[in-house]
Order: structure tokens, then C-alpha cells, then sequence
């Protein structure tokens, strides 16, 4: 296989604790740390690891977002990747920027970079959406190998085991291929300073959807949003004997 | 404001015409002798929408399931069919088929459960439709309103889809099953189509077995992390959840450290769960966890760390040594 484009996105640090924005137009975002999506920085790890292995030639790291979506790129870049594509999104575009539109512009660089195999991660954990593997796949008529815990190459296959909901399943995939990325694939690593500094000389590659030729017009509107519901505080009990009483008096035992 | 008023009478004609319009197509998830249990939950979901329900089971001899979901009340056609090609299940398959039912009924809603299963599914056939799907949806405002939850369930969200078909699935927890009796719908054998194809090979399947009940229906859940300190030390959990007739579950920390199948994950990442009790042994509840489990009407929490982040959505909360309290509690359910 000559080619890998392994998307990555720039997401709120999974460990930040979210506020909504008191006019319920979506989450307080500046100021707030971002890094790699989780999900993605498996899927890089993935494809560096194929290139290691001599599987692939090039591995390219593509972002769809704004400014500040590079710094995801220049992370893959460090952590291996070759070369990045920036596909530049405005600020005020990218809030309604779906999977549809980032399929749609996967797709597209699939054909243009000549890439064989497309791997992202199983979810953003900001929209939670789980859909762009899927719908990439859908556009380009590609099979698609969802939720990937164990991805092994043979000659134009690919046979991945994925997490499903009772167990395990074991597929054979032939390529080009999508693959998303489920958290027991592979331990990433982390980028040495080194590596850091060797990635700020590595190209990245700037583009619009509208050079693609993709509407990103938006498909969803987001009439608002809002903080869960808080639970009533709850009570320590000082013992197991209580704590049994508490639940028989709610019917649960 | 004469402007106004012609705007509302033109929305009012809009909705009008939807509702006239609506009618659901339900993707039936099974593994050709039963149905799973989500599916009943999209049953209702699709009954909150209204319109016309038509339900398409497909496998490779799925007309017993055919038979049992036609019982289904509200449910007005059920559509299967059967091909070695739909073995797995794989969207690649079942996406042709699909599409193929929606050409000729032209459906203003596709329908199936937020599993792995749908979650395949349905943006490939989104994609193929060019609509933008909508994922795991908690509740429904409107025909083409949803509610989901974004940031592992730390915010909630309201939208409105513009594409004229609506590719949802449904997060089986938020609605209430719908039971199989009442029904009468027609079954109608469908040709299987253009199934075939060369680009995915289902290989196998390894279930993890159990005689516990399924995870994301039980009724009461007890899920062990980090604190259980090995695989072995589970055997604490699976004696009480044997006395209250409860799934097992686990936090990432419990899977990741190999203690327990993946499948058992309860979280953002893995299974989301809303029993009527749910006993979390050390856990920390962090909120990747908390994402899978706050909506449990009861939770307990059972963990030395008083500081402990569960204790802050538990209803009771117990500060003790879990090796001490697991068995004590188990013993004094006999």
C-alpha cells in the first residue's frame, strides 16, 4: 500500500470539565484547552506503526478546521505522520461543520492524494457523532472496517477484528479501505522534543472545501444547548445495613 | 406584521404536510432467531414521531423474527428477506437493501439503535442519500427535532434537520420498549436485491457468554474499576449481581487494566446504561464513566476515596474498603 490519510481534529482536552455558554448557543471554547481527538491520535499511531512496519509509504495527516486546527496536524506530524493537509474552515463555518461535509472532503482528497487506506478515529468526543469513517466509506463506495481493535495486512486485504456489542468480530476488508479506530488498537506515543522541532519543517499543505469543490452549507441546525439536568444530592451512608434499608425503601431490593 | 402572520400560516401549512407525509422505516437488529432488545426502544421512538411504521428485518433466515415483530403494536408492514450475503450483517450488504426500499416507498424517517450495529449503518446509508444522519438521539421534539447529548452527555443539544429524509438512531435507554402484542402488521418477503459483494467477508463472531442478563437492558447494574485490583477479584461482583439478578459492567480503567472484557464497558466510549439501580465498586467516575451511567434512576457508589467524583451523582454513597462492604452486602441479601 502506497498511501495512508489518517484525519485528525482538534477537540476540547478530554479531561476539561465543559461549560455551556449562558446563551445556549454551544460550549465555552476560547480560553479552554483543546488537544488531538483521543480517538485520532490511536488512528496516527496506527498508520505510523504500518509505515514502520514498511505496510505503507506515506502517511498523511488531514485536519478540516480553523487557524487553530493546525496544531493537530503539527501533533501527528511529530508523533510521524509525513506531510499534513490543512483543509481551512472559518470560524463561523466550522460550527456547523458536520461529518457530511468532512466525508464529502475525505473523499475527495482519497482520489486527489491517491491514498489506499483512510483511518480515523471512532468518534470526536466533542459532537460524540460517530459517523465520518462510515460515511466516507459510503461516498467512495469503500468497505469500511468500524470500531477496529486489531487491524492485520495481507495482500490487498485487510482482516480487522472489531468491538461490538457482545464480544469481538473478525472481518476481511479488501482494499482501498476505511478504518476507524476503537481505544484497544494501540497505546500512542507520545512526541519527543526532537521530533516536535523536526515537525514545524514538515509541509503542510493548505486547501478550502471550496478548491474540493464541497458545499459545507449546513445540514443541521442547532436550535440550542444546554446543561444537563443535576441530580438531587445524594447521601453517605455509614454502613452496608443502611445502605439496605435505603434501597428496599426505593423498591429496589 | 401581516408578514408575520403569512409566515406562521405557511409554517403551520409545512407542518401539515409532514405529518401527512411521515412514515418510518425501522432497520431491525437480530441475529436471526431474535430480535435485540434496542429494537423494541426505536419501535417507540418511531411511534413518537407518528406516521406510518414499516419495519425491515433482514438476514440470512430471519422469518421467524419477521413473524414475532409483526406482533408490535402501531406497526403497519413488516419487509424481510433472506440472502447468505447478509451474513454478518455488514452495512456494505445491507446498505443496497436499503436504499432499494427507500426508492420505491420513499420514507421520511430511517430508524435503528444506537448499537454497534446501527451505528455502522446508518451514516453509510446517510452518505449514499446525501442527508446528514443524527446519532444516538434521547428525545424527540418535533418530526425533524431531535435532543442528543454532545462532550460525554455534559451538555445537551437540541437540532433541527433540514434534509427531506431524517437517518436517526436512537439510544435504546431514552425510550421505553415497546412491548410485542396488539399488532397485526402484513409481512411482505422483499427480493433480497443487489446484496452481493466482494469487498467485505464476514469472518466470525466470539460472544462473550453469560447468563447474567444483557447489559444495557438490565434492570440493575454493578460495575467494578480500578479499585477490584485484578480479573480475580470480579468474582466479588458476579456474587452480587447474581443475588440481585444484575449485569456486570466496568469502567474503562477495570477493561483497559484487562480485568474484564471490552464489551463490558460502561462510558462514552463504550455502553450506555440506565438501570433502574446502579452500583458502582471502585470507580472514581470520571467523566468519560459518568457519561454511560448517569441517567440510572438510583446510584451507589461504593469506594474508600471520600473525595471520589462518583460520590458527587451517587444517591448513596457508602466510604468503604470494597473488600470489605462487596462481600458484606452480597451476604446480607442471602
Amino acid at each position: 500500500m502506497a498511501r495512508v490519510l489518517v484525519g485528525v481534529k482538534r477537540v476540547i482536552d478530554y479531561a476539561v470539565k465543559i461549560r455551556v455558554k449562558p446563551d445556549k448557543t454551544g460550549v465555552v471554547t476560547d480560553g479552554v484547552k483543546h488537544s488531538m481527538n483521543p480517538f485520532d491520535e490511536i488512528a496516527v499511531e496506527e498508520a505510523i506503526r504500518m509505515k514502520e512496519k514498511k505496510l505503507v509509504q506515506e502517511v498523511i495527516a488531514v485536519t478540516c478546521g480553523p487557524t487553530q486546527a493546525q496544531d493537530a496536524l503539527r501533533t501527528a506530524l511529530a508523533m510521524g505522520a509525513d506531510r499534513g493537509i490543512h483543509v481551512e474552515v472559518l470560524p463561523a463555518e466550522y460550527e456547523t461543520l458536520q461529518p457530511i461535509h468532512v466525508s464529502k472532503i475525505f473523499a475527495k482528497l482519497a482520489k486527489n492524494e491517491k491514498a489506499d487506506l483512510i483511518i480515523v478515529g471512532k468518534q470526536a468526543i466533542d459532537d460524540d457523532n460517530n459517523q465520518t469513517a462510515q460515511m466516507i466509506a459510503g461516498n467512495l463506495d469503500w468497505p469500511v472496517g468500524t470500531f477496529c481493535s486489531k487491524i492485520e495486512h495481507g495482500n490487498g486485504e485487510l482482516t480487522i477484528t472489531r468491538e461490538i456489542d457482545g464480544g469481538l468480530e473478525t472481518l476481511r476488508l479488501k482494499t482501498p479501505a476505511i478504518l476507524s479506530t476503537d481505544l484497544r488498537l494501540n497505546e500512542p506515543r507520545y512526541a519527543t522534543l526532537p521530533n516536535i522541532m523536526k515537525a514545524k519543517k514538515k509541509p503542510i499543505k493548505k486547501i478550502s472545501p471550496k478548491d474540493l469543490g464541497i458545499d459545507i452549507s449546513p445540514r443541521i441546525e442547532v436550535i440550542s444547548v444546554e446543561e444537563p439536568p443535576i441530580r438531587q444530592a445524594g447521601s453517605i451512608v455509614p454502613d452496608v445495613d443502611t445502605l439496605i434499608a435505603k434501597l428496599k425503601e426505593r423498591g429496589h431490593l | 406584521m401581516l408578514a408575520a402572520s403569512f409566515k406562521l400560516l405557511l409554517n403551520a401549512k409545512r407542518v401539515n404536510s409532514l405529518t401527512r407525509l411521515k412514515s418510518t422505516l425501522v432497520i431491525a437488529e437480530h441475529n436471526n432467531e431474535v430480535l435485540s432488545s434496542i429494537t423494541y426502544n426505536v419501535l417507540s421512538a418511531a411511534k413518537q414521531i407518528g406516521g406510518e411504521i414499516t419495519i425491515l428485518v433482514a438476514g440470512t433466515k430471519c422469518d421467524g423474527v419477521a413473524k414475532a415483530i409483526s406482533n408490535a403494536n402501531g406497526v403497519n408492514k413488516v419487509l424481510f428477506t433472506n440472502s447468505e450475503a447478509f451474513k454478518g450483517f455488514t452495512p456494505e450488504t445491507l446498505t443496497p437493501l436499503i436504499l432499494a426500499m427507500h426508492n420505491q416507498n420513499k420514507y421520511s424517517h430511517i430508524l435503528a439503535g444506537a448499537s454497534a450495529f446501527g451505528k455502522s449503518l446508518l451514516p453509510r446509508v446517510a452518505a449514499k442519500l446525501d442527508v446528514s444522519p443524527v446519532s444516538d438521539i434521547i428525545g424527540i421534539k418535533g418530526p425533524d427535532t431531535f435532543i442528543r447529548t454532545i462532550y460525554a452527555g455534559n451538555a445537551i443539544q437540541t437540532i433541527k434537520v433540514k434534509d427531506n429524509v431524517k437517518v436517526v438512531s436512537v439510544r435504546g435507554t431514552s425510550f421505553e420498549p415497546l412491548p410485542l402484542e396488539g399488532g397485526n402488521a402484513t409481512c411482505e418477503l422483499v427480493p433480497p436485491g443487489d446484496c452481493k459483494t466482494n469487498l467485505v467477508e464476514f469472518i466470525k463472531q466470539e460472544i462473550s457468554k453469560s447468563d447474567r442478563p444483557e447489559l444495557t437492558s438490565a434492570k440493575v447494574v454493578v460495575s467494578g474499576g480500578r479499585g477490584l485490583k485484578s480479573g480475580e477479584n470480579f468474582k466479588l461482583l458476579y456474587s452480587l449481581a447474581d443475588k440481585l439478578n444484575a449485569a456486570v459492567g466496568a469502567s474503562r480503567a477495570a477493561v483497559d487494566a484487562g480485568y474484564v472484557p471490552n464489551d463490558l464497558q460502561v462510558g462514552q466510549t463504550g455502553k450506555i446504561v440506565a438501570p433502574d439501580l446502579y452500583i458502582a465498586v471502585g470507580i472514581s467516575g470520571a467523566i468519560q464513566h459518568l457519561a454511560g451511567m448517569k441517567d440510572s434512576k438510583t446510584i451507589v457508589a461504593i469506594n474508600k476515596d471520600p473525595e471520589a467524583p462518583i460520590f458527587q451523582v451517587a444517591d448513596y454513597g457508602l466510604v468503604e474498603d470494597l473488600f470489605k462492604a462487596v462481600p458484606e452486602f452480597t451476604n446480607k441479601l442471602k
